[in-house]
């Protein structure tokens, strides 16, 4: 039989504010622990909890970036739960009326483009952390990120494949690293996932049993994790089994999902409105003041870079992969004297390759923008040749300096005279009569050699197309 | 006048605060005077912590600001606290176990007000615990004595705010009021008690008990008290997100107003079964009063305040489930000493830490909020309240002020009700008010057979300068509120 696979996902964005959704504390990631909980984030007796209007401004950036409803009115509820990281024994999230619904996010696909349906994004602040590690038979609490400010975004069960689900899931880290309202680092939980899976025989209307599978926080986590739990999904099926509805962890190191608990055990939550916080309206005023302060989306950013740029359809997807390297990557352009093509190669090229070798961030980059554009500017007037460039940019990175003084300083400057070329020319052929024998007797392929052979005796210098042009009329005379 | 010997302390805030002013007396004076009245009567156990040192240096403090010209306006005026409202350094106990040890390390925005305005903070009040109960029987710290009859309730959960004020140990306690708890025991030991309106004072720092209807008053021997006292504590605050922002109107200039031609809305359904016939009968004399006052007296429904005490025990129970959740022993606050894993840490810790009442309301909560519940409860409950609230809205169209018992009956015997349902009925006439959000005062107004019986008026939303105005004429022509239990 064939089996269709069906996946939505719920991600947990941590936003970016400077302070706590309820609370003044700072949400700093790393700090010793419990010294980033005041007495609201440890639920002391009487104390209460007061909306970071921020936290709010994030959700409707959100909301308006996938063109979703931002409701004008929504509540927060207490889900209620005993664990010791939950300080008040309940988490203020939405239930019912969440803040934004009903939304959409472009995924390429190897079919093309696909819409995967948001149902929802709601606010809701994040738990603290037990700490099993350090002591022995205790457990530690740390409060530290208790009331961090989270985005829970649900999507719909609109990805049909591992493949489908990560590229939705970087689709929407690209988007809220785009809209500044979460630094989207995994490692650190800032951008957390969960995936709900299941699979049913292929032409079946009716979505199968699905599993909840958590702690997958990583791009090649998910992907790994969903296809196994799918491969696992089937062979029961197959077997005349059947699946239960549960929620499974991932193991990254076994590679496998084991159950965590069934929907049997599943927590009775007991939702209710939280009477400590007025309903959250958003103002005609702050929807209008967050949709001016909008970025340009990576969707509209990168029909711009095809259109604009001329760029091919993967090049602008690379480039505008995030907002610090579209930025780099216009800077360079405007700086190298609208070479627009050229930037591109050299950024998604070079640019890339250096800094993932070196691990480091775009704002971390040896070569600035405006640096690698002056390059640029000397590779499109024929000051260098590409290959020269290479050494250039590569001096550049380890040394710093602009591409001008490192050209003038090394006398990299390019042999573009046709009469010093000329001279070389007739110096090489002079050198080897039987090659010339060679090319003139019809092996043509030989003409590598004497291009070699000049560039070598120029010192990498001559240009080299017109070597090849020069070389061809004088051996052909 | 200099004062000298045994501190009169029969004196309002008002005369207090004229002779501070005139220099008759110091703070610190007064201050001993009422430390040493709290000592003499320990039997009362009215208060649960007296925070001797803290009392006599804020009232040097006091006495020094005075010197240097400063005069706020409760200046040197001591005052107690009901042991829910957070007191930076003086532990706070909800009158449970769970907390027999707990210091917060800040003040709840009431106290940090009243401190701002000058009071002197003596001390914290007992009450039942966690502010569930109707005549301080819950406390962990032992039941609170009525001034009146040391056998009989002071009534609660501000019974020993209500107890201290009665016997004039303090000429002023805050309060608080979730369903009753400052009108009732104000009725029950003969003292004037005020509601505000739902978020005209700030919740912050005051112990949770059912969010959507705590509120913080206060408790003193007259309306002109409880308007001095309110000015302090009433506005918006910025940690409680449910405070209210509007002004906060001159409660004092309000108290002077006539009512020549006020409409008091008198409620039907007031004066019918479960009212004892001696508080109606007494209810009756205070409501000509009014009439002599140039009050009209007009016939009002509310006809779902029959609803209100069931509609009251699910949302009641459902917040305080979730808001008492809290204590489980992992931070601060009781924890058992000793248990198997995490899950018997948390059992044996709220087994332990919470007494009889206060576990039936979190299992009672639980219940209305779990899955295949909560529609028949919770929520049903929740347009139960709208129809409350409704029902005052259309009465207000015909009143000014609602008038009418506070409690069915004077305060009762020790022990008399053990079953919790004869013991919730004494709420039936506050209850509706809480549902509603409104604000409402407890004063006194006769006697039967020795004990106090409080008249309660209701006010429109935020209309306590009205409700203080009304209740102050009414103490200008009578003098209930003048009478001191025997032996105080």
């Amino acid at each position: 039989m064939e089996w269709e696979t069906v996946i939505g996902l719920e991600v947990h964005a941590q936003l970016k504010t400077v302070s706590k959704i309820f609370s003044g504390a700072p949400t700093a990631y790393g700090a010793p622990p419990n010294t980033q909980a005041n007495v609201v984030d440890v639920a002391l007796p009487g104390v209460l909890p007061v909306l970071n209007a921020e936290a709010v401004r994030m959700a409707v950036r959100l909301g308006l970036a996938i063109g979703a409803t931002v409701h004008v009115r929504s509540i927060f509820a207490r889900k209620n739960y005993f664990y010791p990281d939950l300080p008040k024994g309940y988490q203020i999230s939405q239930y019912e009326h969440p803040i934004v619904e009903r939304g959409q996010l472009s995924i390429m696909t190897e079919a093309g483009e696909k819409r995967v349906g948001i149902t929802r994004a709601h606010l809701e602040e994040d738990a603290g952390k037990s700490l099993h590690e350090a002591w022995e038979g205790l457990t530690g609490v740390d409060l530290n990120r208790a009331g961090t400010p989270l985005l829970e975004i649900v999507s719909e069960p609109d990805m049909r494949s591992p493949a489908e689900a990560v590229a939705y899931l970087k689709a929407l880290h690209t988007l809220v690293r785009y809209l500044e309202i979460c630094d989207g680092n995994m490692q650190e939980g800032s951008f957390r996932c969960d995936a709900n899976v299941s699979v049913r025989p292929l032409g079946e209307s009716r979505y199968g049993t699905r599993a909840e599978l958590k702690n997958i926080n990583s791009f090649r986590f998910v992907e790994r994790a969903i296809d196994y739990e799918v491969r696992r999904q089937i062979a029961l099926l197959s077997s005349g089994g059947q699946v239960r509805q549960e929620t499974r962890l991932y193991d990254s190191v076994r590679d496998e999902t084991r159950s965590m608990r069934s929907k049997e055990e599943a927590n009775d939550y007991r939702y209710f409105p939280d009477p400590d916080l007025p309903p959250l309206v958003v103002s005609p005023e702050l929807l209008a003041e967050v949709k001016a302060t909008m970025p340009e989306l990576p969707e509209a950013k990168r029909q711009r870079f095809c259109e604009h740029y001329g760029l091919s359809a993967y090049d602008a997807a690379v480039l505008t992969g995030s907002r610090e390297l579209a930025d780099y990557y216009e800077e360079a352009v405007q700086s190298s004297a609208g070479e627009p093509k050229l930037a591109a190669n050299w950024v998604a090229g070079e640019f890339l390759a250096r800094l993932n070798s070196a691990n480091l961030d775009i704002a971390d980059a040896r070569v600035s923008a405006r640096a690698l554009g002056g390059l640029l500017r000397r590779i499109a007037d024929s000051t260098v040749s590409g290959k020269t460039a290479k050494d250039i940019f590569e001096a550049m990175w380890e040394e710093g300096g602009d591409a001008d003084s490192i050209i003038a300083a090394r006398g990299l400057q390019q042999i573009t005279d046709d009469s010093a070329i000329e001279q070389i020319v007739a110096q090489v052929i002079a050198a080897n009569p039987k090659q010339v024998a060679q090319y003139r007797a019809g092996e043509e392929k030989v003409l590598t050699f004497f291009v070699g052979q000049v560039m070598k005796a120029s010192r990498g210098k001559a240009n080299p197309g017109k070597v090849n042009v020069i070389l061809k009329r004088v051996l052909a005379s | 006048m200099r004062f000298s010997g045994e501190f009169p302390l029969t004196l309002t805030i008002a005369e207090l605060v004229q002779g501070l002013t005139a220099g008759q007396y110091s703070s610190a004076e007064i201050v001993q005077d009422v430390l040493r009245r709290i000592e003499a009567q320990p039997g009362l156990n009215a208060f649960i912590t007296v925070d001797r040192d803290g009392a006599e240096a804020a009232a040097r403090m006091a006495d020094a600001a005075r010197a240097r010209g400063q005069n706020a306006p409760l200046l040197g005026v001591p005052i107690a606290h009901k042991d829910i409202f957070c007191t930076a350094g003086i532990r706070t106990t909800c009158g449970s176990r769970m907390l027999t040890d707990f210091v917060a390390p800040y003040d709840a925005t009431v106290v940090a007000r009243l401190n701002a305005a000058g009071c002197v903070p003596v001390g914290k009040t007992n009450m039942d615990e966690f502010a569930m109960g109707s005549s301080n029987e819950t406390s962990f710290f032992g039941p609170v004595r009525n001034p009146w009859d040391a056998q009989r309730v002071p009534g609660g959960s501000s019974g020993g705010s209500a107890a201290a004020v009665a016997a004039r140990l303090v000429p002023a306690a805050t309060g608080t009021d979730t369903g009753g708890s400052i009108r009732q025991p104000a009725a029950l030991c003969g003292i004037t008690g005020l509601k505000p309106s739902y978020g005209r004072v700030s919740r912050y720092g005051m112990i949770a008990f059912a969010s959507s209807l705590d509120q913080a008053g206060p408790m003193a021997q007259t309306a002109e008290d409880c308007a001095l006292l309110l000015a302090a504590m009433a506005g918006f605050d910025e940690r409680d997100a449910t405070a209210l922002t509007a002004a906060v109107p001159d409660y004092q200039a309000a108290l002077r107003s006539p009512i020549q031609g006020l409409r008091i809305g008198v409620v039907r359904e007031h004066f019918g079964e479960g009212l004892d016939a001696t508080v109606g009968d007494a209810m009756q004399a205070a409501l000509r009063e009014y009439e002599r006052l140039g009050a009209k007296l007009v016939d009002i429904s509310l006809p779902n305040s029959g609803h209100a005490l069931p509609c009251y025990y699910v949302l009641a129970p459902a917040e305080a489930s979730s808001n008492l959740a809290r204590y489980d022993g992992v931070r601060y606050g009781y924890r058992a000493a000793e248990y198997r894993d995490l899950e018997d840490m948390y059992k044996k810790t709220r087994s332990q830490g919470f007494g009889p009442e206060v576990k039936r309301r979190i299992m009672i909560g639980t219940y209305a909020l779990s899955a295949g519940y909560y529609d028949a409860y919770y929520l049903k409950a929740q347009r139960l309240r709208r129809l409350i609230a409704q029902d005052f809205g259309q009465a207000f169209e015909s009143c000014d002020v609602i008038a009418g018992p506070t409690a069915p009956s004077p305060a009762f015997a020790i022990g008399a009700k053990s079953d919790p349902v004869s013991m919730y009925l004494n709420d039936i006439y506050t209850i509706p008010v809480n549902l509603a959000g409104l604000p409402a005062i407890s004063l006194p107004a006769g006697f039967v057979e020795g004990l106090p019986v409080g008249l309660q008026l209701i006010g429109r939303y935020l209309d306590e300068a009205r409700l203080l105005n009304v209740a102050h004429k009414f103490q200008e022509a009578t003098d209930w509120h003048r009478r001191a239990p025997a032996g105080f």
